[in-house]
């Protein structure tokens, strides 16, 4: 199987080339637009700010080829965030796959709720193949002060301030807002449940 | 609903973990890449690992360590330790870690966590403050390992490494580290409820009733130790074990 992991200007490519390798698979790191079309497989991570991961993507002509990929797609925290319509970072227009705006969390006054959320959630409400084998209300890694809200296209939610997607999926393309590289063998489970999609 | 966190820290000196009390009197506490393994399974949230001895000696962070315990964990990793530029921190996040910490050099030159929070995000910036309260009461900076003593109040520059851009700040009492005597829980407390960002409590932790009172008292939003894990005088699994049936929200 090849294996594709979309590079651009945001972070942890690294962790997620680690991780791979400790599931035992391997990948290629490429923003070649032909690369990436012969792929089987394709992880669009991602750590970083929208607007200008935007332009990026768009430099390259990348907007395009993701959005019209037939296989099957992992977004990665930003990576998931893009594949939405709009974020409300810096008002960035993303790629539209999922129907979902991104928005800015905000703690309610006096709460001493922290933004971004930073650590160990639950994840629960899980449907799809890439949550196989994965328990209700397991934890997961998040890092993210932006969220996508509960929707159609949502297939695991998360509750911080208030409830939202952790995941999203339409056809096949799916999003986690939560780091699986970084959660432990969780995650680790769930990156595999992807590649023996 | 978001945990709290338990971090055990690797200090590295000449690539073998150690610690000592108060800053001083190293002892050897094994090899990192296993010690890093073995809590990661063991339940713990994160790791750090700081190279004490690189600000002192002026070296570099031992990269290809790093890159070694990365390989080998799967969760959250944070490498300080004589990091004073962009590029030093560039290569950092090439060899596996998720975030940086800065303490002496950001101090020195605060447009630094600007310039990381500009190219790598906040999330990836951890403000490591070194603090010790003083015969006026008040809490004061201090660098170098703890060496070198300034006139700014802890909280005010803590205050403006978020404003700056940190996205987490690192709290270690000198005055508590390597006690067991438990956590600084006021200054921790005044940090974690004045500012916008995590902080993490660190020096002091012996017993697991210290954690409990890091987390209910101070408000910490993750607890750091080192010494009780390396020398096997709290076990990870026990001590979250010991939190949950306090009704503290930990990952199990």
């Amino acid at each position: 199987m090849k294996l594709v992991i979309i590079k651009y200007n945001a972070g942890n490519i690294q962790s997620v080339l680690y991780a791979l390798e400790r599931i035992g698979a391997s990948a290629l790191v490429t923003d070649d637009t032909e690369e990436i079309g012969k792929a089987d497989k394709i992880i669009f991570p991602g750590v970083g700010e929208a607007s200008s991961a935007m332009k990026y993507l768009t430099e390259r002509k990348l907007d395009k080829v993701i959005c019209n990929l037939q296989q099957p797609v992992l977004g990665i925290c930003l990576g998931m965030q893009l594949m939405c319509s709009y974020s409300e970072e810096n008002n960035t227009p993303c790629l539209n796959i999922f129907n979902e705006t991104v928005k800015h969390f905000t703690a309610p006054p006096q709460s001493g709720i922290k933004v971004p959320q930073i650590g160990w959630n639950n994840i629960y409400h899980l449907k799809t193949n890439v949550f196989q084998e994965i328990k209700e209300n397991s934890f997961a890694y998040f890092v993210h002060g932006y969220y996508a809200n509960l929707g159609e296209h949502t297939i695991a939610t998360t509750h911080y301030i208030q409830p939202y997607s952790a995941a999203l999926h339409k056809k096949n393309f799916y999003g986690v807002q939560f780091h699986p590289e970084k959660s432990a063998d969780i995650g680790e489970q769930i990156l595999k449940n992807f590649l023996t999609l | 609903m978001l945990t709290k966190r338990i971090i055990p820290c690797l200090d590295i000196k000449d690539g073998r973990t150690v610690k000592g009390t108060n800053f001083i009197d190293l002892r050897d506490a094994g090899d990192p890449v296993e010690l890093g393994a073995l809590y990661a399974k063991q339940g713990a949230d994160e790791l750090v690992f700081l190279d004490i001895t690189a600000t002192h000696e002026k070296r570099k962070t031992l990269s290809e360590l790093v890159n070694k315990i990365a390989h080998h964990i799967n969760i959250p990793f944070t490498v300080g330790g004589g990091i004073s530029s962009v590029e030093d921190v560039y290569i950092l996040l090439q060899n596996g870690a998720d975030k940086i910490s800065v303490n002496t050099s950001a101090f020195k030159r605060p447009e630094l966590i600007r310039e990381l929070e500009k190219d790598f995000g906040s999330q990836c910036v951890v403000l490591a403050i070194d603090t010790k309260q003083e015969e006026d009461g008040e809490w004061y900076v201090y660098l170098n390992g703890g060496r070198v003593k300034t006139d700014i109040k802890c909280f005010d520059w803590a205050k403006q490494g978020v404003d700056l851009g940190a996205g987490e700040i690192l709290l270690t009492s000198m005055d508590h580290d390597g006690t067991k005597a438990g956590f600084a829980l006021e200054i921790t407390k005044l940090l974690a409820e004045n500012l916008s960002v995590p902080v993490i409590a660190s020096g002091g932790g012996g017993k697991t009733e210290h954690f409990k009172d890091v987390f209910n008292k101070a408000n910490a939003d993750a607890a750091l130790a080192a010494s009780i894990f390396h020398f096997k005088e709290i076990d990870i699994p026990e001590l979250k074990q010991y939190l949950h049936l306090q009704h503290i929200n930990v990952r199990l």
